[in-house]
C-alpha cells in the first residue's frame, strides 16, 4: 500500500511492537505528529518538557521494561537534546532508537534553518545512525535500527528523516522481511577444559558481576555459579539487579564506593570471575594492584571489551546466559569454607562511622521498606546514588534505573517517567538531590500531565555533596562553586507544578510523607533536609587501590 | 612495543562511512599513519587501507573496535609476511643552478633507477611518478632533495594478501 513516509515511520514503529513513544514536536517532525495523531489509538505519545527529558525517559523505560525506548525530537535543537540522552544509553547499552526530523534533502548542507548534521554530532555515541535520504529506503532502515539496538551489546541507533522524506509517497510492505545487518560472528567459547582446572585449584574465589549479565536475563545462571562454586559476588553499578540483595553471597557493588565487604573479597581472592563487566576505572582503580593476586576470566558479549582495560588468563565471548549455561553443565559442587568465614567477618566489620538520625542510610532503608520489592527505583548522579547503591535493597531484575557510564546529573526525573510507564504505572521512587534534580525538574510538568505516581525524594544538603566531597579531601576544602546558596522550595515548587510536595527533617516527618504519597494520585516530591558534611564511604581514591582505602569522615 | 601496522578494510560504499572509521580512531585516540579508500570489483564496497603506529594492544582493539561498526563488512590486520604493500608519489622539483643539464641528467637517471616515469617537465621543473613501498618512495624523496622540491603528493599504502585466498572475503566471514 503507497503511503507518505510519515506514515511508513508509524507503521512500521507499530509493526516493531512499540507502543509508546516520548518526543516533543517541531517543524521538521510536523508530518511525523500528524500521523501519530490519526494513529493514537495504537501507538502512545508521552509529550516531555524538553527533549532531554524524552531521551532520558526514553532511556528508562528501556532498562524498565526490557523493550526499545523510542525517543523522537525534531531538527537541529531538538535533535542536539538528545544528545546527552542518547550518549547515556550508549554507555549503559541499552537500546534505544531516536528519531530525528532534518529539513528537506535540497536545504540539506546549507545551514537551513533548524538544521545540524545530527549524523556527525552523535556519531561516537551510537552503534549506529542513518540520514535517509530516499523514500525507497525508509522502512528497510526503521527494522535495521530496531535489528541494530538489540543485537549483541545493546544500544542507541539514531535515524534521522527529512521532511520532503517524511512527505514523500512509497510502498509500506507488510511484515517486510530484510536482510540482517548485525555481525557474523558472535562467540568464541573455548577454553572451557582449562577454565574448569582453574576453578578447581581455586581456594578464594570471587565473582563479579556486572550488566552484561542483566542485559542478557543470567539472573538464575549467575545465583547458580555463585552457589556452585561457593563464591562470593560482587557487582558493578549496572549488575546490582542482577542478584537480589537478601541472597547471603551478595556482597554488593564493587568499586569506588562500593561496600566494605565486597572490595576486600575482591581485594583477596585468588580467582576473578567477571562476568558481563567492561572493568570500569571506577570499578578498578589502579589496574596494576587490581588483579596482581588473582588469576582472572572474563566473559563478555563484547569482544572488544576483553583485553581493553583487563587483560584476563582465559576469556570467553558471547551471551552471558549463555556461556554459564555451559559451564554449569560440566562444573561439580564447590565448599570454601575457610574463605567463606573470611567473608563473614569482613561482612560483619564495623568499619564505617555510625551515619546520623536522619543520614542517608536510615532515610534509603525507610524507603524500602515501605515499598514492594518489585518497585522501580530510578536515581540521578551523586552522593545520594551511591547512597542508593549501598543502601537500598535490590531484590528484581529491572528495578533500578541509574546512570552508570555517563554519569549524567539530571538523568532521573526523566528516567523515572519512563520507568514508571514501562512497568505499567506502578509507584515508583526516584532519588535525587538538590544539584540533580534543579537540571531537568521540568519534567515535572511531564509527571504530572501523564498522572504518574512518583515519590521523588530528595537529599537536600544545600551543596553539591559529591564534588563537595573531593573538594575537601583533595582540594583543601575550597568550595568552589559548590555551595548552592539557593532558596528554591522544591515542595512548593512541586504545588506549582500541580504535584504534592512535603518537607522532611525527621523520620517522622518521612514516615508520614510516605504515607500521604500512598494516597496521592499523581507525582510526590519529599524534600529531606540532610547534613552537607555526609559522606560517601568507603571511598578508594581514583586511581588507587584497596590499600588507600577510606573509611572516616 | 610501538610499531608500524596496516589494517584493511571492506566497508559498505556509503557516504560518510569514511567518517565513521576516522572517527572511531580519533576518539579512541589511535593516530592515522597514512589510509587509502577506493572503491572494490564489487561497487557495493570501498577497501581501506590504514596504517597506524601502536602497540599490540593498540593493533587488537583497533580491530575488534572495527569489527563492532556495522558498515564494516570485514577487517583484518595485514601481516608485513602475508602482504604486498605499494604507495603512489608525483613529485615536482625545480631543476636550476648552472649545470641544469646535468642535474636534469641526473634525476632522470634516478627515475630510471626506481622505475619511476616522468609526469610533466618543463624548461625548470620535472615531476617524476613513483610507485612501490613506502621504504622505496621515502628513498627517492631522499634521493632528490638536493636537487629542489618543489612540491609533492604521495598517497597511502594499498594493499592486497598474498596468495590465492581473498584475505578480506565479505563472503567468508558472513558465513563464520
Amino acid at each position: 500500500m503507497k503511503m507518505n513516509g510519515a506514515r511508513i515511520l508509524v507503521e512500521e514503529l507499530i509493526h516493531q511492537g512499540v507502543e509508546v513513544i516520548f518526543g516533543y514536536p517541531g517543524g521538521s517532525v510536523l508530518n511525523i505528529y500528524d500521523e501519530l495523531y490519526l494513529a493514537s489509538d495504537r501507538i502512545k505519545h508521552v509529550l516531555a518538557a524538553h527533549e532531554q527529558g524524552a531521551s532520558h525517559a526514553a532511556d528508562g523505560y528501556a532498562r524498565a521494561s526490557g523493550r526499545t525506548g523510542v525517543v523522537l525530537a525534531t531538527s537541529g535543537p531538538g535533535a542536539t537534546n538528545l544528545v546527552t540522552g542518547i550518549a547515556n544509553a550508549y554507555l549503559d547499552s541499552v537500546p534505544m532508537v531516536a528519531i530525528t526530523g532534518n529539513v528537506a534533502v535540497a536545504n540539506l548542507g546549507k545551514d537551513s534553518f533548524q538544521e545540524v548534521d545530527i549524523v556527525g554530532i552523535t556519531q561516537p555515541v551510537v552503534k549506529h545512525n542513518y540520514m535517509v535520504r530516499d523514500i525507497k529506503d525508509l522502512q528497510r532502515t526503521i527494522i535495521e535500527a530496531f535489528e541494530i539496538a538489540n543485537a549483541g551489546r545493546k544500544g542507541p541507533v539514531l535515524i534521522d528523516i527529512p521532511k520532503d522524506v517524511q512527505i514523500n509517497e512509497w510502498e509500506y510492505v507488510e511484515d517486510m522481511k530484510v536482510p540482517s545487518v548485525t555481525k557474523r560472528r558472535d562467540k568464541s567459547v573455548n577454553d572451557v577444559d582449562a577454565f574448569l582446572e582453574m576453578v578447581k585449584k581455586a581456594k578464594r574465589p570471587f565473582i563479579y558481576a556486572g550488566g552484561g549479565a542483566a542485559a542478557s536475563g543470567a539472573e538464575a545462571e549467575l545465583l547458580e555459579l555463585s552457589r556452585r562454586l561457593d563464591a562470593p559476588v560482587g557487582l558493578s553499578m549496572m549488575g546490582l539487579t542482577a542478584l537480589p540483595a537478601s541472597y547471603p553471597l551478595n556482597l554488593g557493588m564493587c568499586g569506588m564506593h562500593g561496600k566494605y565487604a565486597s572490595i576486600k573479597a575482591q581485594s583477596e581472592c585468588d580467582l576473578l570471575l567477571a562476568v558481563g563487566v567492561r572493568f570500569s576505572d571506577r570499578a578498578t582503580g589502579d589496574l596494576e594492584e587490581y588483579t596482581k593476586k588473582c588469576m582472572t576470566v572474563h566473559i563478555d558479549i563484547d569482544r572488544a571489551e576483553i583485553g581493553k582495560n583487563v587483560n584476563p588468563d582465559i576469556s570467553m565471548w558471547g551471551d552471558v546466559k549463555e556461556i554459564l549455561g555451559t559451564l554449569l553443565e560440566k562444573m561439580p559442587q564447590y565448599e570454601h569454607p575457610e574463605w567463606i568465614a573470611q567473608i563473614e567477618e569482613y561482612k560483619n566489620a564495623a568499619v564505617l562511622p555510625p551515619t546520623k538520625e536522619f543520614g542517608p542510610g536510615p532515610i534509603i532503608g525507610e524507603v524500602n521498606r515501605h515499598y514492594a520489592p518489585d518497585t522501580v527505583v530510578a536515581t540521578d548522579v551523586g552522593q545520594h546514588q551511591m547512597w542508593v547503591m549501598q543502601y537500598y535493597h535490590v531484590e528484581k531484575p529491572r528495578t533500578l534505573l541509574t546512570s552508570g557510564g555517563l554519569g549524567t546529573m539530571g538523568y532521573g526525573l526523566g528516567a523515572a517517567i519512563g520507568g514508571c510507564i514501562g512497568s505499567g504505572r506502578k509507584r515508583t521512587v526516584l532519588f535525587t538531590g538538590d544539584g540533580s534534580f534543579g537540571m531537568n525538574l521540568n519534567e515535572m510538568a511531564t509527571a504530572v500531565s501523564q498522572e504518574l505516581p512518583i515519590t521523588i525524594v530528595i537529599f537536600n544538603n544545600d551543596v553539591l555533596g559529591m564534588v563537595r566531597q573531593w573538594q575537601t579531601i583533595f582540594y583543601d576544602c575550597h568550595y568552589s562553586q559548590t555551595i548552592l546558596d539557593r532558596k528554591t522550595d522544591f515542595p512548593a515548587l512541586a504545588r506549582a507544578f500541580g504535584a504534592y510536595g512535603f518537607t522532611a527533617w525527621t523520620m517522622d516527618d518521612l514516615r508520614a510523607a510516605l504515607e500521604a504519597a500512598d494516597q496521592a494520585e499523581g507525582p510526590v516530591l519529599i524534600d529531606c533536609h540532610i547534613d552537607m558534611d555526609e559522606k560517601v564511604l568507603p571511598m578508594i581514591p581514583p586511581g588507587r587501590s584497596v590499600k588507600d582505602m577510606i573509611v572516616k569522615g | 612495543m610501538e610499531e608500524k601496522f596496516a589494517v584493511g578494510l571492506i566497508v559498505t560504499n556509503r557516504f560518510g562511512v569514511l567518517n565513521r572509521i576516522a572517527g572511531l580512531y580519533a576518539k579512541r585516540c589511535y593516530n592515522i599513519d597514512s589510509l587509502s579508500v577506493g572503491v572494490t570489483e564489487n561497487p557495493e564496497y570501498s577497501r581501506i587501507t590504514i596504517v597506524s603506529t601502536g602497540d599490540e594492544y593498540m593493533r587488537d582493539q583497533v580491530v575488534r573496535q572495527l569489527e563492532k561498526l556495522i558498515d564494516v563488512k570485514s577487517v583484518a590486520l595485514l601481516e608485513p609476511e602475508n602482504t604486498v604493500f605499494a604507495q603512489h608519489m608525483f613529485i615536482k622539483m625545480h631543476l636550476t643552478g648552472t649545470e641544469r643539464g646535468s642535474s636534469k641528467h641526473q634525476v632522470l637517471a634516478l627515475i630510471n633507477q626506481y622505475g619511476g616515469k616522468v609526469a610533466d617537465f618543463g624548461e625548470e621543473h620535472l615531476t617524476a611518478e613513483i610507485t612501490g613501498t613506502a621504504e622505496k618512495v621515502e628513498s627517492f624523496v631522499e634521493k632528490v632533495r638536493p636537487f629542489g622540491i618543489l612540491e609533492l603528493s604521495r598517497s597511502g599504502d594499498i594493499a592486497l594478501g598474498l596468495g590465492i585466498e581473498n584475505t578480506l572475503s565479505v563472503e567468508k566471514n558472513k558465513e563464520e
